[in-house]
């Protein structure tokens, strides 16, 4: 694979019916799930920092297709709710840990942005922006040093690419041939700095050249193109060729946290990225038109993914909060 | 029944706000994701979207309405099928969630559990460098457990910029002994990303100054994530290296880190001062499942001393060690600063003054039990350290016997430490910024108001 400013299609016959509906439903679940954490955020049920992942659900949704839980491992920055939801963590964990409670992941003590799951081998939620980008590939060391043929999907933004430690990264994840998948999220703002206006080369998918890293743009705002350019990245790593950096342009709607009332841009273009390229939208009219599911049909999964999110939401609320004694707990391990 | 559209908190410390215009109005469609109206919170001007599907019913605080407590319902929304008669009946807002009112009891200060047991005196020696004893000690616990690699800079090929890693390449090959670019925030992180998936990495700094590049992955990435999940997540992992000023190599590599790593809960500090420091410590920081830093200190490398010939020969971390017993005034050091303590100690015994010599060996946890034993027996104390007095291990030490041995001090704890300025290079500067045995003879007369 070379560096390639092609935006990958997918070709839709290759794509099975079931398939494409599961993703509709998984995307679907993590918009109705962020927009309810917005809610909830409203009603002061959830503080401090709550960054939304609407906008970008197709990314990890066909990411996510192409890996195991069982086998491959997937890091993240603060950006996470829709990354644990695609890895298959429970939504009621994730709300409650947005609410604090001790029925969330991390009891309570972690929050939006530090949810870990051993299970479902997914390893946070990171706040640092760009931290997460060597602690990847140490993962990605790990399946190679264990031989378990595993790889490790790497997210970082657009912001992240202008950390060092990234290049740190990306020059040893290709000297030593690590089995991992650096996908860029381009959502064109780093918090409120356009792309533009932070970076002198603006092709992110190049960002790997000098270290031998084959990248690719794709259009992250169609799930299946983000499928099967993820799946040829897997291949690579998993044929021990080494990292692949994806370029997914996508775009979120939301402002980079609650308190941003996004003034860097202007709502014609919010407006014209929903009207023109939602990702949900996109599969939805794929899917009515080619008569692989009814109104009635999609109405069923617009019902079950808003019972996931109420029950969710309702669990999030009657969670107790983490008893005092819960302070002084998990600092060390007993040796 | 209607759904409550309620005043959202728009931001970490919006209580109330001002409802600046709605962009609907009665009777209008809402769809999920539609911006409803506009709030002025206490930063910026944010738009309110919709979360539920229906019709906007009525509004109940009209635009321009200011000082709107967050959560205050401000609209009435129809679900699909619902007409303006389910309005009337709408039942009054919800009480929010309860929170529990649960008292945090102070937390006590951390004490060791047991004071420094006697320690297991062993029949078989053999005389050691303190860089053979870490070598030893690295390459034992690779042959027991096929987990623990050592990556750095030069550790392999070139056989450790100290030699401290002499023979590991040979033994274990270049898929355990890991030779890293010059990319020390890189390869921290690649270790602590490593120990998230159960591998026990060995995170050979060249030297502890160079790690403050990599700080972040030590602290954010190693100390702080079983915390973060809720206990899922250890990290087993070692970060070693020499720390403090080795000589005449100036102020960016002469600087002791003790405090800086000792401050920070989810670590283990240890800094060994012997060969059987150095090999017990070292095989108890690999095997433990937290982070340890392991401070070592370049100009003990090729010192030796006996160690205890069995493989099995381990040290507990947070227990201190009394080199020396004495009943007159207590010297806590840790590292190098031990052996120039205890020849102060064989000095001032000439002088009649008989000095207990305290080995820290770990400087977090801190051996408190120990520390405040010994003082209840002498009373006085002197503590010794490398680095900076400002917020420094001496200081710790000095508030922890005040807060546990306050009636016993018949002086004040006294510190002896670097000088406050940045490690000099010419040879007689370094040697007044740096604790020397004269400092602490002195000091501790000035204890005994001798």
């Amino acid at each position: 694979m070379a560096i390639t400013k092609r935006k990958t299609r997918a070709a839709g016959s290759a794509v099975d019916p079931g398939e494409m509906l599961s993703f509709y439903k998984d995307m679907l679940l993590i918009r109705r799930f962020e927009e309810k954490a917005g809610q909830l955020y409203g009603m002061g049920l959830i503080n401090g920092f709550c960054h939304l992942y609407i906008g970008q659900e197709a990314v990890v949704v066909g990411m996510q297709a192409t890996i195991s839980n069982q086998r491959d491992s997937v890091i993240t920055s603060y950006r996470d709710h829709g990354h644990m939801l695609a890895c298959g963590m429970d939504a009621k964990g994730v709300m409650a840990e947005l609410t604090g409670r001790i029925g969330g992941y991390s009891k309570g003590k972690g929050g939006s942005m530090h949810m870990f799951s051993r299970e479902k081998r997914f390893y946070g939620g990171h706040g640092i922006v760009g931290a997460q980008v060597p602690l990847g590939t140490g993962l990605a060391f790990a399946h190679k040093y264990r031989e378990d043929g595993g790889v490790c999907l790497c997210y970082l933004g657009d912001g992240a690419v202008n950390q060092g430690q990234v290049y740190e990264s990306f020059n040893m994840a290709s000297l030593w041939q690590l089995p991992v998948i650096y996908v860029i999220e381009n959502n064109r703002y780093a918090m409120g700095t356009s792309i533009e206006r932070s970076s002198a080369g603006t092709e992110l998918f190049r960002r790997g050249s000098a270290y031998k890293i084959p990248g690719q743009a794709v259009d992250g705002m169609d799930v299946l193109a983000v499928k099967a350019a993820g799946e040829q990245a897997v291949a690579h790593a998993r044929a021990g060729q080494g990292p692949t950096i994806l370029e997914m342009k996508t775009y979120r709607y939301r402002g980079h946290s609650m308190s941003d009332p996004a003034k860097y841009r202007t709502k014609e273009e919010v407006a014209k990225m929903r009207e023109q390229h939602d990702p949900i939208d996109q599969l939805r009219r794929r899917l009515l038109d080619g008569g692989l599911i009814t109104e009635d049909g999609l109405k069923d999964i617009d019902r079950d993914v808003k019972a996931v999110v109420t029950e969710a939401a309702d669990f999030s609320q009657t969670s107790p909060e983490p008893d005092a004694s819960e302070l002084m707990t998990d600092i060390l391990i007993d040796a | 029944m209607p759904i409550k559209i309620l005043m959202p908190a728009l931001s970490p410390t919006m209580t109330e706000g001002k409802l600046a215009r709605w962009l609907k109005g009665e009777g209008d469609q809402i769809k999920s994701g539609d911006i409803i109206a506009e709030i002025e919170t206490d930063k910026a001007t944010m738009e309110m979207e919709a979360v539920d599907e229906g019709t906007l019913g009525r509004i109940l605080v009209p635009g321009g309405s200011e000082g709107v407590a967050v959560n205050t319902p401000i609209a009435l929304l129809l679900e699909d099928g619902e007409g303006r008669d389910a309005l009337s009946a709408s039942a009054p807002a919800p009480a929010p969630a309860p929170v529990a009112q649960q008292p945090v009891a102070a937390p006590k200060p951390v004490v060791a559990a047991s004071p420094a047991a006697i320690e297991k005196t062993y029949d078989k020696t053999r005389r050691m460098t303190v860089r053979e004893a870490l070598r030893d000690a690295m390459a034992e616990e690779m042959r027991r457990d096929g987990d623990v690699f050592l990556m750095g800079e030069e550790v392999g090929q070139y056989q450790g910029a100290y030699k401290v890693s002499q023979g590991l390449l040979d033994e274990f090959g270049p898929k355990r002994v890991i030779d890293t670019p010059i990319t020390e925030m890189g390869f921290a992180g690649l270790g602590a990303g490593a120990a998230y998936a159960g591998l026990k990495p060995i995170v050979e700094f060249m030297t502890f100054n160079f790690a403050m590049q990599a700080v972040d992955h030590i602290i954010n990435s190693s100390a702080k994530t079983l915390y973060m999940g809720g206990g899922q997540l250890p990290s087993s992992i070692v970060f070693r290296g020499p720390n403090g000023a080795a000589s005449r190599v100036g102020a960016q590599h002469s600087q002791c880190y003790a405090s800086w790593y000792a401050h920070i809960p989810g670590l283990k500090v240890v800094a060994p001062y012997s060969a059987a420091d150095a090999k017990g410590l070292m095989k108890a920081a690999i095997r433990d499942p937290n982070p340890v830093i392991v401070l070592e200190n370049e100009l003990m490398y090729g010192q030796s001393f006996e160690v205890p010939d069995d493989p099995e020969f381990i040290l507990p971390i947070g227990k201190a060690k009394i080199e020396r017993a004495g009943s007159r005034v207590t010297v806590t050091a840790f590292s190098r600063m031990v052996g120039m303590a205890l020849e102060a100690a064989e000095i001032l015994a000439k002088d009649g003054i008989d000095v207990e010599v305290i080995n820290l060996r770990s400087l977090r946890p801190l051996d408190v039990e120990t520390l405040v034993a010994s003082v209840k027996k002498t009373n006085r104390m002197v503590t010794l350290e490398e680095g900076w007095a400002a917020a420094g291990i001496g200081a710790e030490i000095a508030a922890l016997m005040q807060e546990h041995a306050f009636d016993w001090l018949d002086a004040p704890v006294t510190r002896v430490c670097g000088k406050d300025v940045p490690m000099p290079y010419a040879a007689c500067l370094e040697k007044l910024a740096l604790p020397q045995v004269d400092d602490i003879v002195a000091a501790v007369k000035a204890v005994c108001y001798a």
